[in-house]
């Protein structure tokens, strides 16, 4: 392969640096670009302007949009007093992708980590505390993830919600929808059996 | 069946380039001057369970001087859970990482496979030294029994980190210290419970076996105070010593100061104050008693090793020692300067001579 000009080597380094690619897939990416020139490449960089352009964080949930109110917060129809808390945007869009819940969400950005330096005030947990009163939250589910930090920060924010009477609730852990119980590890088959429910 | 490594191979692992090693589960007896490699063997054996090996060592230092390119070990593994083909590499100094059967696995469930426990010359004084040693120690018999001990272990030690930061930086967030105390308590109770299991075994293996090897009378003792078992009063504890730790600025109740308290059985006196042959005959005993209670519980003794293991026996001692592994049909490596310190074993054992040749280990098979 013969590469001379730099605008398209600027490219391949850029994109290189994306999660999930490395130089090799970058320029296999790139020259797909570049073949695709007019049904993607042009688009494609028409779509990452006016991402830069508009995305922002949402004042309220800190979801990522094009707007200062994403329209989760904006659609009064989720204002049914559900209020998911999660650690990532990508965990929001991954609860959205299966379509079930109706709420609206929260997302922190991150966990509590003393080692790390993250405490409360640089997650957004004084803004959740605002909002429960605020949009008549009736029960916060705490969908973060099942690690030490996960876990941690959910009992943090458990224990300062539990006064306020509203109920909580988390995520079951166990079986994956298709898993076979072979492949599972015993901590997942020990929290499955202790979720287990009455058929 | 018993647990046995019938395959090992070396590369570039300490002062070993290259070696190949086809045994069978019978104990192996490793013998050869000073500084020739046998420790090396052994560590390498090591690390077919969880945690840095018998030396603590990390990846980067077990790589060959002055190469440092990294290191692999491949074994085979026979036991209760059928053949594994087990592989570990590590590269420019990363932690090891480990394949069993071609894919890649965790510290876990190597754990659930291979139970190995080991008896070193630094753990002559094991008795007489900190409380560190003797948890370790004990941890490692635990773990043989409770594979998920480990996990228990680091999610402990990982709230335990987080909460120490929190006392040195003196935060007052009582919902955060509240959180990683909840953490803590649910782990630690389950060390503890593993902890007392483990001891109960091992009291029950020694009563029941006929053995030269001393019984020692074992508890578990905080370093301070006292150490609620129960979930719920742990988090309590915690809690209430919230302010005492802040002074400190460690965390001093948990079962991260549970000592491990020996007594010589039949004389009524303690471990420390026994004499330096006592004291590893004790140890001798644990060993044993932890490999006849998993024999029973797991279908198949652990792995032993025992590195210069005939220091501080009298021949008769040694005799017994190595009747005794013979009779649990446990495969124990052994290392020693000389063939003379393993005559009593004679055809029971097979034999592998260690010799260094211009700073590089050689491996030879002895009849």
């Amino acid at each position: 392969m013969i590469r001379n000009s730099s605008p398209i080597d600027r490219l391949i380094d850029l994109m290189a640096r994306l999660p999930g690619l490395g130089p090799r897939s970058a320029r296999r990416a790139v020259l797909h670009l570049i073949r695709k020139r007019a049904h993607l490449l042009t688009p494609l960089a028409e779509a990452m302007t006016e991402v830069a352009q508009t995305a922002r964080e949402c004042l309220n949930c800190g979801n990522v949009g094009t707007s200062d109110i994403c329209p989760i917060c904006t659609d009064e129809a989720r204002a049914n007093g559900l209020l998911c808390v999660v650690e990532e945007v990508a965990d929001l869009w991954a609860m959205e992708r299966s379509g079930t819940f109706k709420g609206r969400y929260h997302v922190l950005g991150g966990t509590l980590s003393a080692l790390d330096n993250v405490g409360p005030e640089d997650l957004r947990i004084p803004q959740l505390l605002r909002r429960i009163g605020a949009e008549n939250v009736t029960e916060v589910i705490l969908a973060l993830n099942a690690t030490i930090d996960g876990q941690t920060t959910a009992h943090y924010i458990a224990d300062q919600l539990e006064p306020q009477g509203i109920a909580l609730s988390s995520l079951a852990q166990g079986v994956p929808i298709g898993g076979e119980l072979d492949y599972l590890d015993d901590g997942t088959i020990t929290a499955a059996l202790n979720a287990r429910k009455r058929l | 069946m018993s647990l046995a490594l019938t395959h090992l191979s070396l590369s570039h692992f300490r002062s070993h380039r290259w070696a190949e090693i086809a045994v069978d589960a019978r104990p192996v007896a490793i013998y050869g001057p000073n500084g020739a490699g046998k420790t090396n063997l052994i560590e390498a054996v090591s690390l077919f369970s969880p945690g840095r090996g018998l030396r603590r060592a990390s990846a980067a230092d077990m790589a060959r001087r002055p190469q440092s390119l990294g290191w692999k070990i491949t074994g085979d593994l026979t036991g209760p859970e059928g053949p594994q083909e087990i592989s570990f590499v590590s590269e420019d100094g990363a932690a090891r990482s480990i394949t069993i059967n071609d894919k890649s696995a965790n510290q876990i469930a190597l754990g659930r496979i291979a139970r190995t426990v080991w008896l070193i010359p630094a753990m002559d004084r094991l008795w007489i030294e900190g409380a560190e040693g003797r948890r370790r120690f004990l941890d490692r018999l635990t773990l043989s029994f409770f594979p998920d001990h480990a996990q228990a272990s680091l999610d402990y030690e990982k709230a335990m980190r987080e909460r120490n930061r929190l006392l040195k930086d003196s935060v007052r967030d009582p919902h955060w210290y509240h959180a990683l105390e909840k953490q803590m308590a649910h782990s630690g109770a389950l060390l503890t419970a593993n902890r007392q299991e483990t001891l109960d075994r091992l009291k029950a293996a020694q009563a029941d076996a006929e053995t030269a090897f001393p019984a020692a009378d074992l508890d578990l003792v905080q370093s301070e105070g006292s150490l609620p078992p129960a979930e719920n009063d742990l988090r309590e504890a915690l809690a209430e010593s919230r302010f005492r730790d802040m002074g400190a600025g460690r965390t001093l109740v948990g079962p991260h100061r549970t000592d491990l308290y020996g007594v010589f059985a039949t004389k009524g006196v303690p471990a420390a104050e026994c004499s330096t042959g006592e004291q590893k005959a004790l140890l001798i005993s644990l060993i044993l008693s932890n490999a006849r209670a998993l024999a029973q519980d797991f279908g198949a003794s652990p792995i032993l090793l025992l590195d210069e293991v005939a220091a501080h026996l009298d021949a008769t001692r040694r005799a017994a020692l190595y009747g005794e592994i013979v009779a649990l049909g446990a495969q124990a490596w052994m290392t020693g300067t000389g063939s003379e310190l393993f005559a009593e074993l004679g055809g029971q054992a097979q034999y592998l001579e260690v010799t260094e040749e211009a700073g590089e280990s050689r491996v030879h098979i002895r009849d």
